[in-house]
């Protein structure tokens, strides 16, 4: 059976996406937030993971308002990155896993999630850029193959925290029933707090950013608590983005089956609030 | 028509549901357009052309046309499409915060460094 090495939690903002274009790792604005980078490579390389559940939001690249999934899974052979419209410069494809995206469409659907598959989908910053940060090297050669899920976080109403924890969950058993031998890395991108639109624009809450990241250690049902409203207001309009924490974390297992590696925390990239994670699987 | 009901008001604060995306389909269905850049250059070259052949209503055009980001929310555009649109102006997430907030681009970079503190 196929095993989680564990799983990797990282914001993902265009911005960054610039700074490796142009070589600002080492610039002071950017070197707090790359330099919470070198031990997950490190980790990586040790660990080896074969293939990388990536899940994250799509911000209007591959999904328009015609069709807005809650939650999608991809099935492709390949993913490709594409313009987002900013000009940033675009990743080589990503190869899939059709063996383990069939498993895991299956595995839900089985588990009465009713999400969407897609046999073409095109994966955006969000999915590229924490990619290119965890295998800087890769070139056109991404050490895993991927198999990303998508879930809604453009139009509400929104899946509930607690919703996105059991997907994790789900996800963290389907995984572990695929008969394969493999090493499986869970990786979830967005957040922390931050909000772009409205006249609240620029909101962060450090505080409630650091007891979260303390939660995915100590409870990691501990968001769960919260409405998606609630969540908006403690973390702004797009740091709802942390549902993917919330779901990635959860497919781990409990607070027995995981040990925390790795963190950082930095503010401000553009107008985010930076925040990493990495937890080894233990069981 | 019924409309659903009404979210949780946070203030400053806009939630994109179905209310909006109803109000701003054809507004963000032009901004998804630019994410090609032939589609990005046919705006530049004539906007008013552009806005008219995704049927934008007067709001959302008049928006458009003053770049102004809490009329274009408020004409239902979505934050991550609206992105788009600020990428044609060459403006970053720092510049459409500090429109919003009525701060200058430095004053809103110095909240945000606060915020880490």
């Amino acid at each position: 059976m196929a095993k989680i090495v564990g799983g990797i939690v990282t914001s993902h903002v265009p911005a960054i996406g610039r700074a490796i274009a142009g070589g600002l790792q080492e610039d002071a604005y950017w070197k707090p937030f790359f330099d919470g980078f070198p031990p997950v490579q490190k980790w990586l390389d040790e660990v080896k993971p074969d293939v990388a559940v990536v899940i994250y939001n799509d911000h209007g690249l591959n999904f328009f308002l015609d069709k807005m999934p809650t939650f999608s899974v991809g099935a492709a052979p390949a993913y490709q990155n594409a313009d987002e419209g900013w000009g940033i410069p675009t990743l080589p494809s990503f190869p899939g896993d059709l063996d383990l995206s069939w498993h895991l469409i299956e595995a839900l659907v089985e588990k009465e999630f009713d999400i969407t598959t897609c046999q073409e989908m095109l994966v955006d910053h969000a999915f590229t850029l924490p990619m290119k940060l965890l295998w800087p090297k890769a070139g056109d050669n991404w050490p895993v193959r991927t198999v990303p899920v998508c879930i809604n976080t453009v139009q509400h109403p929104l899946p509930s925290a607690k919703r996105c924890f059991k997907l994790g969950q789900a996800i963290g058993e389907a995984v572990r029933s695929w008969d394969a031998d493999a090493r499986v890395v869970i990786i979830g991108t967005g957040g922390l707090s931050h909000q772009l639109d409205g006249e609240r624009a620029g909101f962060i809450n450090k505080e409630f950013d650091l007891q979260f990241m303390d939660s995915l250690v100590t409870d990691p049902a501990w968001s769960t608590q919260y409405s998606i409203e609630d969540l908006v207001e403690k973390t702004g309009t797009q740091g709802i983005e942390l549902l993917m924490w919330i779901a990635a974390r959860a497919s781990l297992g409990s607070v027995e089956q995981v040990k925390m590696l790795h963190s950082n925390y930095h503010i401000p990239i553009s107008n985010t609030a930076a925040g990493l994670m990495v937890f080894e699987n233990i069981d | 028509m019924t409309a659903a009901k009404p979210r949780r008001e946070i203030p400053g604060t806009p939630m994109f549901d179905g209310a909006a995306a109803r109000k701003g389909y054809a507004l963000n269905k032009m901004c998804f357009t630019f994410n090609s850049a032939d589609n990005r250059a046919e705006f530049v070259k004539d906007e008013a052309a552009y806005c008219r052949k995704y049927g934008l209503n007067a709001e959302q055009e008049a928006a458009i046309a003053r770049r102004n980001v809490l009329d274009l929310i408020a004409a239902g555009g979505n934050a991550y499409y609206l992105a788009k649109f600020a990428g044609i102006l060459g403006l970053d997430m720092q510049d459409i915060g500090a429109q919003q907030t009525g701060m200058t681009k430095e004053a809103f970079k110095a909240k945000l460094l606060e915020a880490g503190k």
